[in-house]
């Protein structure tokens, strides 16, 4: 406000200010303005941490981060995609500290190219995955698949997705994969599959039970579990990446994921807490 | 280098069946409204104006999503198809030529529009009448055959630009091989895993496509220029 009034109140009686000392002032005030923007918001020590995410955990982390903000005084910053674009992106050299992939194929090819932190690669879900549609009365069991009353199920990408490759072996484990191929429409990621259904363009679709049982997801529409033998376990790893090896912040996120606090708010979110892998 | 898998060919396929479709339906749609907008005097023109120009600043992932709402059973597009007894246009290909129609509008209709008033401004029109023409008779053979450029230059632009679409069919295609994954969908797949060597072998084609395709057009256009302007 001062500096508003430095231009458009009346002149002072003596000395005008100048243009220049106007101007200096008014960069004065920038730059307290950036500084508090940048150091007001983190206290003195605290760092960032630049987090890969999967899409199914996008929900989870995002409930997460001011836990951890709080114990910690880091700051977290999320990025999210599906696992295998996000593999990618760090092959090329993108500066995230740790990744929370959907699989431990990525996290394991990292660790093997020697971008991920000896030591660093852990189980922090186990992921589940659901046949869900908003309509109450769609989906009944595996039966649902039999009849066939709907045009469009929604998957993730099996190629690119964990969960995607999930609900393809159920449905072969179901033995639907051939007949229901022409129903299928692909998601790039689980976050896109769960978009499809729930924009009513899918009738239903196979979704992370995470997307659908959070705290603030109420029970609505109609699922059925798929029983964990019908898919191959989805072993959900972290790696801290090579780069980020040494940052405080990137080794206290890895810390607290793999404490009670973290844990509390994963299993609230449909996952199982890994013992001993 | 990698080896054109049939999946890729398949993307190919429809890759140009999509930009056909769409450019030929933008011109039977975008004429009459071109020809409209650079005649009328109505004071909400620039409204329309506004609208037909609204694809150009917009991300397509804001048209997707208003797509994928709109075209859903619940959406307005969608609903009204089922209610009339049709299926919704999401995951198919019909509902990605409405796409890309919507996301290619300004391409041709604001070629069209600027070939149209140049037309109009020249007198022509007033002559033709002058000796007899009706309206049709004088849109038909005066005012297209004036306008040629703008027509080459509208479909050009609105077939390429539909050949690089990306983020509307990702948003309501569903990557489905053969029905709804394009070119940039495919290459989008072959980045996440890594076929750096398909990934670079579709886009080089793609590049070359584009490329052959305006060196064409701006050839074709010199050569299409109107004498005695």
């Amino acid at each position: 406000m001062a500096a508003f009034a430095a231009f458009n109140g009346p002149p002072h009686h003596g000395a005008h200010p100048s243009l220049p000392s106007c101007l200096r002032r008014f960069l004065g005030a920038l730059g307290i303005l950036g500084g508090s923007l940048v150091g007001g918001v983190l206290p003195a020590h605290a760092g960032e941490v630049k987090v890969a995410v999967s899409s199914n955990f996008s929900a989870a982390i995002h409930a997460i981060q001011p836990d951890f903000e709080a114990a910690t005084g880091h700051h977290m910053r999320i990025s999210t995609g599906s696992t295998g674009k996000l593999y990618a992106q760090i092959r090329n050299g993108a500066p995230f500290g740790v990744f929370l992939a959907a699989d431990t194929r990525r996290p394991r090819k990292l660790e093997e190219a020697g971008e991920a932190a000896p030591g660093g690669r852990f189980t922090y879900a186990r992921g589940r995955i659901a046949l869900w549609s908003p309509d109450p009365r769609q989906v009944d069991g595996p039966g649902t698949l039999a009849k066939g009353d709907f045009r469009h199920l929604s998957i993730a990408n099996p190629e690119t997705a964990p969960y995607g490759l999930a609900a393809q072996q159920t449905l072969q484990a179901l033995g639907h994969w051939e007949d229901l191929k022409g129903a299928i429409v692909r998601g790039e990621n689980i976050g896109q599959a769960h978009q499809f259904v729930a924009s009513h363009n899918a009738e239903l679709g196979f979704v992370a039970l995470s997307q659908i049982s959070g705290p603030n997801r109420p029970g609505e529409g109609s699922r059925w579990l798929v029983p964990q033998s019908y898919y191959d376990p989805i072993r959900q790893q972290a790696v801290l990446l090579a780069d980020a090896a040494d940052e405080p912040a990137a080794r206290a996120l890895v810390d607290y994921l793999r404490g009670p606090e973290a844990a509390e708010v994963i299993e609230a979110f449909g996952y199982a807490i890994p013992k001993g892998d | 280098m990698g080896v054109l898998s049939a999946a890729d060919i398949e993307a190919f396929r429809i890759t140009l069946a999509l930009a056909g479709v769409t450019t030929l339906v933008l011109l039977v749609l975008g004429t009459p409204l071109a020809w409209w907008l650079a005649r009328t005097g109505a004071r909400w023109k620039v409204v329309v104006e506004a609208v037909v120009a609204l694809p150009l600043v917009l991300p397509p992932t804001v048209l997707g999503f208003y797509f994928l709402v709109a075209l859903g059973p619940h959406g307005p597009i969608g609903g009204t198809l089922e209610a009339l007894g049709g299926n919704a246009l999401a995951f198919t290909f019909t509902g990605l030529v409405v796409g890309s129609v919507g996301y290619s509008l300004p391409f041709v209709v604001q070629p069209l529009q600027d070939a149209f008033s140049s037309v109009i401004g020249r007198g022509a029109m007033e002559a033709a009448a002058t000796l007899g023409a009706g309206p049709l008779d004088r849109f038909f053979t005066v005012a297209v055959p004036l306008a040629r450029r703008g027509f080459l230059t509208a479909a050009t632009l609105g077939f390429a630009h539909t050949l690089g679409e990306f983020g509307v069919v990702l948003m309501i295609g569903g990557n489905i091989p053969g029905e709804t994954q394009v070119l940039s969908i495919a290459i989008y797949d072959h980045v996440e895993v890594l076929e750096y060597g398909q990934a670079h072998l579709l886009s080089g084609l793609l590049l070359a496509f584009s490329f052959l395709l305006l060196l064409a057009v701006y050839a074709l256009n010199n050569r299409l220029r109107v004498v005695g302007v």
